[in-house]
């Protein structure tokens, strides 16, 4: 299974097995990762998995479309050139290994 | 109600019981750790199981493509670690004693009690209305048995065009069942979208397949004769064959612990600007509450998951020592098909509505009341939708004016009215 690892804004660390298929935001909520709010479960409407990848991994990432491309204009936190929405980062075998680095704050 | 004047006790209270645990009663606990609260929490809910999402319901659960576990808001972990205790039903609230007393005649005592009773599905008065294969949607209870129900079924009939209602209508189709939506009024969501809204999303089912019959009512529902529901009678007399009926007819709060506990309740429990009750130990939170709209002035209630997620960050941070205000802005989604309608701000009746239209899946409809803007509609225009929310929630002003001359965007005026680039949360 992928492993994710999910660095909190206080520098915690946790590394996760997280089943491909599922979100990143998904394998943090599952899995009681703190710092991802995700209010509304997935859809795109909240910006709040808002999450900073690795810069090393993202290219390896599937492009963002331009829903996501939007909501990232409303995170609390700033939005850098790695941020991205964990909700729509899909996990596959080929993501084993992702870093992403939480915010501070989701609202 | 003014501000009531809270004692110390009151603002940092000790033990917190909290009564429901759907999105509001679990946000209530949630938040109210993450702010440090480090007494006592007892989040009391009626469903066996953790708390969960409940928009997946009507959608993507229906359609077999979430398991039960991805829809819990936090594992079981999480209420160990954060020593969130409690299951049962509260059938009693004592303020003078400041105690609940649950079913099994448990009691329990409370610094502050947060009511998030949540709302419950409004049934049809009609004949026949209790047969098998006459169902409701809220609860996870509710959508396992229409599941199972809607893989035996090929004619689903759907009462009231709300937002469940057509949800369900969609993930129906999707799942090739033929649907048929009765609604008494002339459009679908009559009362919570705009005319030109409700022109898409009508023609969106249509295309699709399903059929709408509007301003049409429904007389009762008739038995095949074992107790099952075997079709839907309209008020004309036609008889639509139906072997599953989902009536979504809107919800009514839950209020009565409130009411039998002497709280003022109107069409909601009441609560003040802080979301507080007549008692300064009491508070009430998301579809229960019928709590002062900050833009209008009146008392509204409103069902969503916003509304259930800020009354509760509002509340935990109130019982941490940092009171405010409710002021957040109300927005909503719906999924149908392969759209997403969003809404941002209230609606409570405008004099004009505006189409900016950029192809004919992708508009924004924005509703002005007294040349002020109140809410916008979209539809494939998320930063549209995000632009609405930050201008509305702001109280940037936007003129209809303003709003008619070529090009306008809502993102260029925001960014125009902040003066740069668009701002980070508030």
């Amino acid at each position: 299974m992928p492993q994710i690892t999910y660095v909190a804004a206080d520098s915690t660390e946790r590394t996760l097995d997280v089943s491909a298929g599922l979100s990143v935001m998904r394998g943090a909520v599952m899995n009681d990762v703190d710092g991802i709010a995700a209010q509304c479960g997935g859809s795109a409407q909240c910006a709040t998995c808002h999450v900073y990848v690795d810069p090393k991994a993202v290219a390896a990432l599937e492009e963002m479309d331009e829903e996501e491309d939007d909501m990232l204009g409303y995170t609390a936190c700033e939005r850098r050139p790695n941020s991205r929405l964990s909700c729509r980062l899909q996990v596959t075998d080929a993501l084993d290994g992702l870093v992403v680095h939480l915010p501070e704050r989701q609202y | 109600m003014g501000a009531q004047q809270l004692t110390g006790a009151q603002q940092r209270p000790d033990r917190v019981v909290v009564v429901g645990a759907g999105q509001a009663g679990y946000q209530v606990a949630a938040s109210l750790r993450e702010q440090g609260h480090q007494g006592g929490i007892t989040l009391v809910g009626q469903e066996d199981g953790l708390p969960y999402e409940r928009p997946p319901l009507s959608k993507a659960y229906l359609k077999g493509t979430a398991d039960e576990s991805r829809l819990w808001l936090r594992p079981e972990a999480f209420y160990t670690r954060e020593r969130v205790t409690g299951t049962g039903t509260v059938v009693a609230v004592d303020r003078p004693a400041r105690a609940v007393r649950l079913g099994d005649g448990r009691v329990l005592g409370y610094d502050h009690l947060v009511l998030a009773t949540g709302s419950r599905p409004r049934t049809l008065d009609v004949p026949g209305a209790d047969l098998r294969g006459v169902r409701t949607l809220r609860t996870l209870r509710d959508a396992r048995a229409l599941r199972t129900d809607l893989a035996g079924a090929a004619h689903v009939v759907v009462v009231g065009a709300g937002f469940i209602g057509l949800e369900f209508a969609a993930a129906a189709n999707e799942m090739g069942r033929r649907v048929t939506v009765v609604e008494t009024h002339r459009r679908p969501l009559g009362r919570v979208v705009s005319e030109p809204t409700a022109a898409y999303v009508t023609r969106l089912h249509e295309e699709r397949g399903n059929e709408l019959l509007l301003g049409q009512g429904v007389a009762g529902l008739r038995d095949d004769g074992c107790g099952r529901v075997a079709a839907v009678e309209l008020a004309d007399g036609r008889l639509l064959p139906a072997d599953l009926v989902l009536v979504g007819v809107g919800a009514a709060p839950c209020t009565e612990l409130a009411e039998a506990a002497g709280l003022s309740v109107a069409g909601g429990i009441v609560t003040d600007e802080q979301l507080l009750t007549g008692d300064p130990c009491v508070s009430a939170v998301g579809d229960c509450a019928a709590f002062p709209d900050p833009r209008s002035g009146a008392r509204v209630r409103v069902e969503s998951v916003q509304n259930a997620v800020d009354h509760a960050r509002l509340v935990a941070d109130r019982l941490t020592g940092a009171p405010r205000r409710y002021r957040d802005l109300p927005w909503f989604w719906s999924d149908q098909f392969s759209v997403t309608l969003q809404i941002a701000g209230l609606d409570r009746g405008h004099d004009r509505a505006m189409v900016l239209e950029s192809a004919p899946d992708c508009f924004s409809v924005l509703l002005f009341r007294d040349n002020g803007l109140v809410a916008v509609e979209s539809v494939g225009r998320p930063g549209e939708h995000m632009a609405a929310r930050r201008l509305l929630g702001g109280g940037v002003p936007l003129s209809p004016w303003e709003a008619d001359a070529p090009g306008f965007t809502l993102r260029a005026h925001l960014k125009a009215r902040s003066g740069g680039p668009v701002p980070a949360a508030a």
